[in-house]
């Protein structure tokens, strides 16, 4: 057990550490920042006299080592746009998308785990063959669509919802607003939420109808109904049980993914988050922010695959804990 | 003489039987052809060319389509807000989806397939190492990895080189984030052929370890291929249209479906929801004709993708 923990970080640590040198490739190609620093109006002796000072000149795994000292000390530089450090103005955001990403997930499980157990129970009801049919259509359609449809539909057509930012929102401790707890703010989050799941959705309802469906063949389930327990208890003790544990590590994977789609959620709502942020500071090309979001981002990616293996490797008695991705795929 | 041979052999098989029985799979490989053809043959059966800037009038922009009221014979679905003839223009940036997504793809099992190939045959630190990156690369969503490095190509490049190079960096970054779900069906596959006789019996003859991966162990593996390819293909072309929304992908000058939906994004808000939604049905239908087709695929030749 030991072994595998020391492995999985290992693998975590190393990940980030290539997260870092990309960053600061992108840091050390993308823009000057002694141009950005003094303008145009400095002679090319005192540049490179700056340059020298700034340590601009120096071996690129000297430079790297200052960058990775001053980040882990969480200095990230100066937004050249906002003037402000760039790990402050992404964290700024993080509450925004962080609320997007749990609204969208509140969906997914409330919704997916109900039908998929639903069409496994029943395959021949027509409801689950409704949802079947709904979640490959739903699987079709890309996220900017479904926001941009609904849109049209809520906001343009009927005006029963708003098309664009937070709403209002209020400060829960310290620097953390939420939009939860207004009504004006939950009605802002409906209409993203709605989009950000609707690519997940019916991914789960599939994963949860086929995992249930394989669970209800196995042996143990048909003994749990020889022994004359009731249906209800076999069903959702006995077989949902274990239905859970792929769609757990599943789950894990897909956050990173489901932040990943916030960008494009942001962008059609222009919802005040990290993801919007980003393409705004591409379009500046506004360096450190840019580099800030990666190793944000980065870091999300990183903790939550590693959690989510930690996690199933403690909850699932059968994992091979000496060579967690040995096996065949 | 070999040819009707085959189509004879094609016509018996019972993969033939299986796809004549259903009519979901039917439908959807004629309109995935209508697309194909359509698309590839739009220089001929479009009515305008969106490309030829001289034929476009800013007069006619934001013309409803022919049916609705204040629309014009002349332009079937409407125009865009440049005043491009839409229903040419959609068939111009299917073409552009559509050969992006297949080129991407192309690209993705030339990469999947030898690294796969390669790490399934060999074993042993190769293949630790290579599935230990493949790991690696899908736990990041493809689409996070292709935003960020388009982002900074764009910063780099300046907007203007990277919009002529824009078709060329899809492909790269699609095909490449790609990868590791060809490598890992291929290793699968190739890592259950290694254990059979047949690949004894021709290492025994002493052929090169190329010779029998390309030639003897390949072949066999071609079935769940067969059935992600259809898959990733409308994955990339979702891939590529919401990098197109994000700005990131095709010019509005040479737009792709993905482009051509962010273009008329904001006009929705002024009415002209034809700009928008009608490409994104146009690309809904395709990507669900491939899905469809993709899941019938998968019935029928019913590798064991999905179980590690």
């Amino acid at each position: 057990m030991f072994a595998f923990f020391v492995r999985r970080f290992a693998q975590a640590a190393l990940v980030m550490f290539i997260i870092s040198i990309l960053a600061f490739s992108i840091q050390d190609n993308l823009g000057d920042p002694l141009r950005e620093m003094v303008g145009q109006s400095v002679s090319e002796a005192e540049r490179q006299e700056l340059r020298g000072k700034m340590g601009l000149n120096d071996p690129f795994f000297v430079q790297y080592w200052r960058f990775l000292k001053k980040a882990v000390q969480g200095d990230l530089g100066t937004s050249y746009f906002f003037k402000r450090p760039a790990l402050d103005v992404i964290l700024d955001k993080l509450p925004a998308t962080l609320e997007l990403v749990f609204g969208a997930s509140l969906i997914i499980i409330f919704f997916s785990v109900p039908i998929g157990v639903f069409a496994a129970i029943q395959p021949k009801h027509w409801f689950s063959k409704f949802a079947m049919a709904v979640s490959t259509v739903g699987i079709s359609v890309p996220v900017f669509l479904t926001a941009i449809m609904s849109i049209y539909i809520f906001s343009v057509e009927l005006g029963w919802l708003p098309s664009f930012g937070r709403g209002d929102t209020v400060h829960v401790f310290g620097s953390w607003t939420t939009g939860f707890l207004t009504r004006d703010g939950l009605l802002h989050l409906i209409l993203p939420c709605i989009s950000l799941s609707s690519i997940m959705l019916p991914l789960f309802i599939r994963l949860i109808r086929a995992e249930m469906m394989e669970v209800l063949e196995s042996e143990y389930v048909k003994f749990a109904w020889a022994k004359g327990l009731a249906p209800r208890r076999v069903w959702f003790v006995h077989a949902l049980k274990n239905t859970l544990l792929p769609v757990i590590t599943v789950g894990g994977v897909q956050i990173g993914t489901l932040i990943a789609f916030t960008i494009l959620t942001e962008t059609v709502f222009q919802w005040p988050g990290m993801g919007f942020l980003f393409l705004e500071a591409v379009n500046r090309v506004d360096t450190p922010l840019i580099i800030a979001y990666l190793i944000v981002v980065g870091l999300i990616f990183v903790v939550t695959n590693t959690v989510v293996d930690l996690v199933y490797g403690l909850v699932n008695p059968t994992v091979k804990l000496a060579r967690p991705h040995g096996g065949d795929g | 003489m070999t040819t009707g041979t085959k189509l004879q052999r094609l016509l018996d098989s019972a993969f033939y039987h299986d796809f004549r029985r259903d009519k979901v799979a039917i439908a959807s490989f004629i309109i995935l052809c209508i697309y194909v053809v359509a698309c590839y043959t739009a220089p001929l059966i479009a009515p305008y060319n969106p490309y030829d800037p001289t034929i476009i009038d800013i007069m006619d922009s934001e013309i409803p389509p022919a049916w609705l009221d204040g629309g014009d014979s002349r332009f079937l679905l409407g125009t865009d807000a440049q005043g491009r003839d839409l229903f040419s223009t959609i068939l111009y940036g299917t073409r552009i989806s559509l050969t992006i997504g297949i080129c991407a793809v192309v690209l993705q099992a030339f990469l999947g397939i030898s690294l796969g190939l390669i790490s399934g045959y060999f074993g042993g630190r190769v293949d630790n190492f290579l599935m230990r990156l493949a790991d690696i690369q899908l736990s990041f969503s493809t689409l996070m990895v292709a935003i960020i490095v388009l982002a900074v190509f764009q910063a780099l490049f300046g907007t203007e080189l990277y919009e002529r190079l824009a078709i060329l960096m899809l492909i790269l970054v699609i095909g490449i984030a790609e990868w590791p779900q060809y490598a890992r069906t291929v290793r699968a596959s190739v890592l259950a052929e290694k254990k059979k006789e047949y690949v004894d019996a021709v290492r025994v003859i002493g052929l090169r370890p190329m010779r029998i991966m390309f030639r003897h162990i390949l072949p066999n593996t071609l079935s769940p291929i067969l059935v992600i390819s259809t898959v990733q293909v409308a994955n990339a072309i979702v891939s590529e249209a919401a990098l197109s929304f994000l700005g990131l992908g095709m010019p509005v000058t040479q737009p792709s479906l993905g482009s051509l939906i962010n273009s008329g994004f904001e006009f929705i808000f002024s009415g002209s929801w034809w700009i928008t939604i009608i490409p994104g049905v146009v690309l809904i239908l395709l990507v669900l004709v491939m899905n469809l087709l993709g899941d019938f695929l998968r019935d029928v030749l019913n590798p064991k993708l999905y179980k590690n």
